[in-house]
């Protein structure tokens, strides 16, 4: 993987200095919290509703086992001893001390990462395909390309100051696990005579006034990709309101402006810029590409796999759920499930890290990824190894088989840490796996993405959850509002509300109904819960959630 | 965020508690007695006064020093201390409600 240049680590060293003396003038009063906010913001420091919050990028979703190690010693150095991985492949550390947050920064920059770019107006953490350079329905390693755009896009003069937010997703697979077109910009490679190149999708986003993005060009060749991407986003800087935060995405320029002015204007600068790109960045691509040259796979015999798949149920019920195939017969990719029934979804303890940093280490080439959906992944691991990995983790508590199940929960922090949150989310992820868990459905009812945010602002990305819940405060209540047929693959449609809200007690006996009723309206097993949806519409579930009163009024739990 | 409430001859001016987060830590504070900032909502001072809430609550913005984003959330006086109204405020007051079952640890 990559690994920084001199260049980058005297950047950070630069960068960490000048925060240090920030925080040291904001302790001493010098700074007024008002002046202070944004200098801690660029670094990654908010302050949440018990204590101070650090987000850490973790580019594109991918560690080694020493960086790994890091995050383990900042949770149990600097924190309470364990770390929230979040559905945009970054870690949070909830409880560090400001004083504490320059030291911090210092350690993470000892093994090349860094918070810069994990908050305010500026092009934020590039995500990726979890599965990148591993899966066998890939065209090529998307990371080189994200490694390039992190570059270009870390203190890029122009863009310091955009209007919003920017994030940007991209995936090497027609299998999009990137949720691209739910992002300001979506790149997914296609092929077009052979050459690589992207699609590009623009103005995608969830929070209040969720958009699915569109297709701003077909193909874009490879070489092309930077002056492009600059294109859009001066575009977006010269167009994007900045008098309402909540008109200030691009999805409302794209919206507001229409796609195809949009697309002239792009192309427009595009034709402006691209001269400048005399090629420099091919060269940079090339050289970051060497850095992602794919392991060297073992070749021996899986025979223990076929062993333990065949005497082992336990190991047998993992298998099934997950692994995922691995571009070589003889390797799977491994998910690592942090969605244990009843534990915080994507929290790791420290001892945890250390495991599955020293198991990458052992089985893995020593690479890890983290997903959207907030697991961690073994991209590279023999399928003989499989057995003794999961021995491993089963000593650690992390051998949970529920990849893609209904307790593989995407939940924000919600009210629990949240300072915007207007309900919690967390206890009611753990609520929902727990008493599904107790029923023995969640086998049965097969695959099925439940996805929960905290507010309107979606970081628990519910609009694209099979079954997305959100979280509202109304009348001092915490009430729970339920979206229906939401998704986020290459097939990415938002999710309908299916009416009124349910008081916390009434949710998950409204949720049960529901999957009774998916259980019974289904073709066969092969019927997954989105299939039925998209067959039936959503009238048969509305019943089952509010009778045949649509629930608009009237309903006992509904508010 | 909850703004006091208007005039300072007001006849009913609901129970309030001045909070804040503290500056080094980030945790939650409130005003207790003897102008102290303590962790503990049951100790916290209540204010029944318009004009002297606000009055604390200027003197606690001017104290960035100490304080981040000081202001006046209303409470029910009780026996065992003022309770939080609002939900959020009672997590405030009692830490992440997850934590007894996940993996948080106790505060
Ligand atoms: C805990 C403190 C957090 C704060 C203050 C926060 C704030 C916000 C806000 C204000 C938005 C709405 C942006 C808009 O609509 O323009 C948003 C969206 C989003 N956030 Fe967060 N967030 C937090 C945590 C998280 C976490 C833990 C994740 C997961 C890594 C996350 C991922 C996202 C995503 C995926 C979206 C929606 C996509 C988009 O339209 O940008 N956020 N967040
Ligand atoms: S969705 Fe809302 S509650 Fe959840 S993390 Fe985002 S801002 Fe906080």
């Amino acid at each position: 993987m990559y690994s920084y240049s001199e260049f980058d680590t005297a950047f950070l060293a630069a960068r960490n200095a000048q925060f240090r003396a920030q925080v040291a003038r904001r302790i001493s009063g010098a700074l007024s919290e008002d002046e202070f906010k944004p200098l801690r913001l660029m670094n990654g420091v908010y302050l949440q509703l018990h204590a101070y919050m650090l987000r850490v990028a973790i580019p594109y979703g991918t560690l080694n086992s020493a960086q790994m190690h890091m995050l383990a010693h900042l949770a149990e150095r600097w924190d309470r001893g364990y770390g929230h991985f979040t559905t945009r492949q970054n870690i949070q550390f909830n409880w560090p001390a400001l004083e504490d947050i320059p030291d911090m920064l210092d350690a993470l920059a000892t093994v090349g990462m860094h918070a810069i770019q994990t908050s305010g107006n500026t092009i934020r953490n590039i995500t990726a395909d979890h599965f990148a350079g591993a899966s066998a329905d890939e065209i090529a390693d998307p990371r080189p390309v994200a490694e390039l755009i992190r570059q270009w896009s870390t203190d890029h003069p122009e863009f310091q100051f955009l209007p919003r937010k920017f994030k940007i997703a991209i995936t090497g697979s027609p299998n999009d696990r990137a949720v691209t077109r739910a992002h300001d910009i979506g790149l997914r490679m296609v092929l077009e005579n052979g050459q690589p190149g992207f699609e590009v999708v623009v103005g995608g986003g969830l929070g209040r006034t969720p958009v699915v993005g569109k297709v701003l060009r077909p193909f874009l060749p490879q070489d092309d990709l930077l002056p492009y991407l600059e294109a859009i986003v001066a575009v977006y800087n010269h167009l994007g309101r900045r008098d309402n935060k909540y008109k200030a995405r691009i999805k409302i320029t794209v919206n507001e402006t229409g796609l195809d002015t949009i697309r002239s204007m792009v192309e427009a600068e595009f034709a402006l810029r691209r001269p400048h790109f005399s090629g420099a960045d091919q060269q940079a691509l090339a050289d970051i590409s060497a850095q992602f040259s794919p392991p060297q796979l073992a070749r021996k015999s899986s025979a223990p796999f076929a062993a333990a798949y065949q005497g082992d149920p336990v190991f047998r019920a993992w298998a099934d759920t997950n692994l995922h195939p691995h571009r070589d017969a003889d390797h799977a990719i491994v998910t690592i499930s942090l969605k244990a029934h009843g534990q915080t979804p994507g929290d790791a303890t420290a001892q945890q890290m250390r495991a599955m940093a020293d198991l990458a280490q052992r089985f893995g080439h020593d690479e890890l990824r983290i997903s959207h959906e907030q697991n961690v992944i073994l991209p590279h691991v023999h399928r003989a190894d499989l057995p003794a990995l999961h021995a491993q983790l089963r000593a650690h508590g992390l051998a949970t088989a529920n990849i893609g199940l209904l307790s593989d929960i995407i939940a924000c922090p919600g009210m629990d840490y949240c300072a915007l949150a207007t309900a919690r989310s967390i206890p009611v992820a753990q609520d929902i796996a727990l008493h599904f868990q107790q029923l023995g459905l969640e086998q049965e009812i097969g695959a099925l993405k439940i996805k929960i945010s905290g507010c309107i602002n979606a970081c628990g990305h519910h609009h694209v959850g099979h079954i997305g819940i959100l979280g509202l405060d109304r009348a001092g209540v915490e009430n729970y509002q339920i979206t229906l047929g939401g998704d986020g693959s290459e097939t990415t449609s938002l999710g309908d509300r299916a009416g009124p809200g349910f008081a916390a007690e009434a949710l998950i006996p409204a949720l049960e109904r529901l999957l009774r009723a998916y259980l019974a309206l289904r073709r066969d097993q092969d019927e997954p819960f989105l299939a039925a949806y998209r067959r039936l519409g959503a009238a048969p579930f509305k019943e089952a959630l509010y009778g045949t009163d649509t629930g608009e009024k009237g309903h006992a739990n509904a508010a | 965020m909850p703004q006091p409430k208007q005039p300072s001859n007001a006849p009913q001016f609901a129970p309030h508690v001045l909070t804040a987060n503290h500056l080094l830590r980030g945790h939650v504070v409130y005003l207790c007695a003897r102008n102290t900032w303590g962790a503990d909502l049951a100790q916290a001072q209540v204010f029944t006064d318009a004009a002297r809430a606000d009055a604390a609550l200027k003197r606690a913005q001017a104290q960035p020093d100490l304080l981040v984003g000081a202001y006046l959330a209303p409470v029910q006086p009780g026996p065992t201390g003022p309770r939080a109204l609002h939900f959020r405020e009672a997590f405030r007051a009692t830490g992440p409600s997850a934590r007894a079952r996940g993996l948080h640890p106790q505060t």
